[in-house]
């Protein structure tokens, strides 16, 4: 059984490991430069001086989509690492507490859930600018409800089962029972909710540059390449091809190793509760 | 269970392929009646229908065809007569009398009277506010009726653009007894305005009882298409039949075969504004640095394919009698030349700044790009910041608070002013902050003459100074193209924003 | 439970009223102008100042909420800035779009992902579990901006089943309408369906190691039975939280897709009101969205309360 699981995080890995030797690549081989423009080279099909052909500008597709798998990557790992930790922590309290702190938590994230995220967005880049550390800020924001939202409802589960109450009358502290007992046991749901926002974090970059807050040109990002090229479907259909083959694999890469290690940990888990 | 799943699965296959049925019913619709036409629209009609108060131009485009002045433009860009059939100035240019013309009928079936045309020269030059939508109809006095069929105009100075000020849809003849103008579209244009759908569509009739020419094309849907990425899918796809303004991108999609691709321009000066209150730009010696760093030829092919029109001041090449074509070349590409300049002006480390760009205008993003790349070649460095149009309108246009945005500026009206009135330092819409006490002595000199060579030679003079002064950074006027499919013909630029509806014709 | 449901239904009353506050603040915040927006390129100072006083922008923040409140209270949603019509009037033609859209795309999801969800936990490991695993990672990792392009091309250009962008309004003809939805709803539930069959067989998983199943197993009850008896009653809450939260986000994430098919939906409508500072629509549109979040959330809390009792 434990073997079969591992599978996917294997094929998860493999594919991992591909889009890392993917940038390697790009390290060894760079004829060209992420914003090198080239006339000639304008929505040229894929030849051996372009591997994945020339953009609208006539720069590399191949380093580009370098660039901006590296870009995407960055931007959602922070953003979910923000999300992660704002979310878990609400959740978290929310969830143990109960009660009036419960309550509150959850009408304030209804609220948040209620306004549009593109509002917020907007608000977001016109108090602080648009960088690239505000789109993290941004999306990290608005990944934290849904995050709390769903380790609420853990936490609440978990808060009434035995363990938590023994290690109450053993005179647990609460934050100890909150982030050393009962976190560990939430961890499949944790990993699920993570990958979710990474996948959501990818995606919502690519919507923010539609209000010209993302990543701003020339700099590449996979979603940015992928609205770019949307409009050149028909005649250069290259031109999302490979950003968009690049960015499935990526998530369902992403996809597979969270699946893998939350199965792995549901078997080890089980395991331990066995030889008890 | 195994069952079970199958008769689920099976089930869902069904609606599925129900699903798809349905989709298949909806394919062979359209072809009611062949003389309707649904024309593509990049944005929809967010604003008023009252002509008046019309401000963006892809409006008044299409509601051409709907609203007339007293005298409107042709494609050639003359001002014929409309509403109004002979128009006699006084020996002082300040009195214009119009006769109204004979049999002119409103959508709703009143003629137009005299008082039509005072309430409405009354309302759109916004005699008792001061603050009329067409700047230049500040200049109007007061507006008389003469009898029931002529109406003199009385102007505070002599203008000799006034004609062309008021061949607008914003000096449209609208009938008094309109309760509501905001509402109700009721012109005397070739169609009659039927109804709008907000971000769905906007549909016109033909009006039967026109006085001039008829129209041939009885129904026109305006179809708003937001999606710039699925127009040529559309067109193919034959849910629009024709669509104008796109670009060299799109153009390059649409297969000949079913399509007429017509080229034209768009009629504005793209550019890079500079403001001239961020400390670089005050310099003449860093502008021109800036003019020889930028090559216009390479920003053409990358943004435009090369089919736009190099220009080198604010003056756009539709306008022949201003325009001069000498002015392009003024600053031919020389990072050499540009390096030197810097080094004059103290600047030969080079210097940052920001190109704000309102990010729906892609052309002009993608020229940002471009002059971001050359502008590094010389030691500078500008950085992207793409801003959603509303914030572009109120914190670079009105507000003035960037160092520099591209962006393209059209004409209201078919008059230099148009152009050229914004760069008087005290202007309202001077955006750019230029400040030249000698421009505005020779603007001003020119504006108040009446002679029309003289007033020619004098505005031309202002363009000269404008690309003399390097005042910005002129790159095109950009390349636009409309698609119209072959079972329609007759469709005509105009030197002004318009799509005219009824000269489109029936392919036979 | 009477009281815990009103309860609820205080709340809910309360988190209206402080999402329409915020919303308000925030877009006292963001740059821009409805008046210059209304102006456009003919904006100069003195203009934009006349319209600010004409619009009523010119007031305090708190009497303009007030006023804003006021309304709304009574029913008044006020005027659209950019299309001089009332607000409801414009709404209301594009609700039965988004609901319709939400509806279809809904039953999808649950038609789809329940089967399926409880099929492949059920037989963990087996060939066609497999199978659905690697379709689901490729759905959900798919960008809805793309598999809407993909359908479109597909079924519209290649197989020709529907004209891409040729919506055809439910006034005119419903059937025609409904048909055109089949596409963009599938478009939208896709993604969501397999979160939720990922989501479901997950906890039933976790569900069947749990103590209580492994008695219930030992004392004699077959699988099928424990399945349904004991498993699935506790693993579908989290299923029921989540289908809750994608209802109530049908419209936000809508945006996309009815910028790919073409439907003058709620999502377009925000956008546009968004981009020209129409804030009588965008506070419309947001107290519609909120009121759809808070009321299922009510729901979805009810229902776990009706279902668990120790939820109360």
């Amino acid at each position: 059984m434990k073997r079969k699981k591992n599978i996917q995080l294997y094929i998860g890995l493999g594919i991992l490991a591909v889009l890392g030797v993917f940038l390697v690549l790009g390290l060894i081989y760079h004829p060209y430069t992420s914003t090198q423009m080239d006339a000639g080279a304008k929505l040229t099909a894929p030849t051996l001086k372009h591997w994945f052909g020339g953009d609208k500008m006539g720069r590399d597709i191949f380093t580009r989509v370098q660039e901006g798998l590296k870009t995407s990557l960055f931007i959602s790992f922070l953003a979910t690492a923000i999300g992660t930790v704002g979310g878990t922590i609400i959740g978290a309290l929310s969830g143990y507490y109960g009660k009036l702190l419960d309550d509150s938590i959850m009408r304030i994230i209804d609220v948040l859930f209620a306004i549009p995220s593109i509002l917020l967005a907007l608000v977001f880049v016109s108090l602080s600018g648009s960088s690239m550390m505000n789109v993290i800020l941004a999306l990290g924001i608005a990944v934290i409800p849904s995050f709390a939202k769903m380790i609420r409802t853990e936490f609440k589960e978990q808060s009434k089962l035995e363990y938590v109450q023994a290690a109450k009358l053993m005179g647990a502290s609460d934050l100890r029972i909150l982030f050393v007992h009962i976190l560990p046991n939430i961890m499949p749901t944790l990993l699920n909710c993570v990958f979710i926002s990474i996948n959501n974090c990818i995606l919502a970059e690519a919507g923010l540059s539609y209000l010209g807050i993302g990543v701003q040109p020339p700099t590449a990002s996979l979603g940015g390449m992928i609205a770019e090229g949307q409009g050149y479907l028909r005649m250069a259909p290259f031109y999302v091809i490979f950003p968009g083959v690049i960015m499935v694999f990526l998530l369902v890469g992403l996809g597979l190793i969270s699946d893998g290690n939350a199965q792995t940990f549901v078997v080890r888990r089980s395991a331990k509760k066995d030889t008890k | 269970m195994k069952k079970k799943m199958c008769r689920v699965t099976a089930v869902f296959l069904t609606v599925l392929s129900l699903a798809v049925a349905l989709c298949g019913c909806t394919g062979d619709k359209k072809g009611k009646s062949d003389t309707s036409i649904t024309i593509g629209i990049p944005q929809d009609i967010e604003e008023t229908l009252d002509p008046h108060n019309m401000v963006a131009a892809g409006t008044k485009e299409i509601f051409f065809n709907v609203f007339e002045g007293l005298v409107k433009p042709d494609s050639d860009g003359n001002i014929v007569p409309a509403v109004a059939s002979e128009i006699n100035v006084s020996d002082d240019g300040l009195t214009y009398t119009f006769t109204i013309r004979e049999g002119v009928k409103f959508h709703d079936g009143t003629n137009v009277t005299a008082e039509d045309v005072q309430y409405s020269m009354n309302k759109c030059a916004d005699i008792e506010g001061g603050e009329p939508m067409i700047p230049a109809l500040s200049n109007v006095s007061a507006v008389n009726i003469v009898d029931d069929s002529h109406v003199d105009i009385v102007l505070k100075e002599a203008d000799n653009d006034f004609l062309a000020n008021i061949a607008t849809v914003s000096a449209a003849i609208i009938p008094k007894h309109n309760e509501d103008p905001a509402a109700n579209a009721i012109g005397t244009g070739p169609y009659k305005y039927v109804s709008r759908s907000p971000l769905e569509n906007v549909v016109f009739e033909i009006n039967n009882d026109y006085w001039g020419e008829k129209a041939e094309i009885t129904n026109v849907t305006w179809k708003i298409c937001a999606n710039a990425d699925t127009i040529a899918m559309e067109l193919e796809g034959g849910s629009i039949d024709m669509m104008a303004h796109l670009t060299s991108a799109h153009k390059a999609q649409i297969s000949t075969e079913n399509f007429e691709v017509l080229s034209g321009t768009m009629n504005l000066v793209q550019a890079l504004y500079l403001n001239h209150k961020f400390e670089p730009f005050a310099n003449e010696d860093v502008r021109k640095a800036m003019c020889y760093a930028v090559d216009k030829d390479a920003i053409l092919g990358f943004v435009s394919d090369g089919e736009g029109v190099k220009i080198g001041s604010s003056m756009y090449p539709n306008f022949k009698k201003y325009y001069d074509q000498g002015l392009a070349d003024a600053y031919p590409h020389d990072t050499e030349k540009a390096k030197e300049l810097l080094k004059k002006a103290g600047y030969e480390n080079g210097f940052s700044f920001d190109i704000t760009v309102p990010s729906n205008y892609v052309q002009h993003v993608d020229t940002a790009t471009v002059i971001k790349e050359q502008l590094a070649e010389v030691g500078i460095t500008a950085n992207i910041k793409q801003v959603d149009w509303d914030t572009w309108l109120s914190d670079t246009y009105v507000g003035r608070n960037y160092d520099a945005t591209v962006i393209g500026v059209d004409a209201a009206q078919l008059t230099a002013s148009a152009l050229l009135a914004r760069f008087v330092s005290d202007a309202g819409n001077n955006f750019t902050n230029y400040n030249s006490s000698a421009y505005d002595k020779l603007y001003k000199e020119t504006f108040a003459l009446t002679d029309d060579a003289a007033r020619t030679e004098g505005f031309k003079k202002c363009v000269q100074m404008l690309s003399d002064d390097a005042a910005n950074v002129y790159i095109q006027d950009l390349p636009e193209f409309v698609a119209i499919n072959r079972k329609y013909t007759g469709y005509t630029f105009y030197p002004v924003y318009v799509i005219d509806v009824a000269k489109i014709k029936l392919a036979k | 439970m009477g009281k815990y449901v009103l309860k609820k239904i205080a709340s809910l009353a309360l988190t209206l009223l402080a999402v329409s506050f915020v919303v308000f603040l925030l877009f006292s915040v963001i740059p821009g102008d409805p008046a210059v927006s209304k102006l456009g390129t003919q904006a100069t100072p003195e203009r934009v100042e006349a319209l600010r006083k004409e619009l009523g922008l010119n007031a305090p923040f708190i009497a303009r909420y007030f006023k804003w409140v006021a309304g709304f209270v009574r029913g008044n949603l006020g005027q659209s800035y950019a299309y001089s019509m009332p607000v409801s009037k414009l709404i209301g033609g594009k609700l039965l779009i988004n609901a319709t859209l939400s509806v279809l795309a809904i039953i999808i999801v649950i038609g789809v992902s329940v089967p399926i969800g409880v099929y492949t936990a059920k037989h963990t490991g087996g060939f066609l579990d497999k199978v659905f695993t690697v379709i689901n990672q490729i759905f959900m990792a798919f960008p809805p901006f793309l598999l809407g392009l993909i359908l479109t091309f597909f079924f519209g250009i290649v197989l020709k089943l529907f004209s891409p962008g040729a919506y055809v309004g439910y006034e005119r003809n419903f059937f025609g309408f409904l048909g055109y939805m089949i596409c963009p709803a599938i478009a939208l539930a896709l993604p969501k369906t397999a979160m939720c069959i990922k989501l479901l067989r997950t906890n039933i998983l976790e569900e069947a190691k749990k103590d209580y199943s492994k008695t219930s197993y030992s004392k004699g009850n077959n699988t099928t039975g424990l399945l349904y008896k004991y498993v699935l009653k506790n693993a579908i809450m989290p299923t029921i939280t989540f289908v809750g939260m994608i209802f109530a986000d049908m419209i936000a994430s809508g945006i996309v897709i009815e910028q790919t098919f073409g439907i003058p939906g709620l999502g377009r409508s925000l956008l546009s009101a968004i981009s020209v500072r129409d804030y009588p629509v965008v506070m419309a549109i947001v107290m519609l969205i909120a009121f759809g979040i808070v009321v299922v959330s009510a729901i979805t809390d009810i229902i776990h309360a009706a279902v668990d009792p120790r939820v109360r």
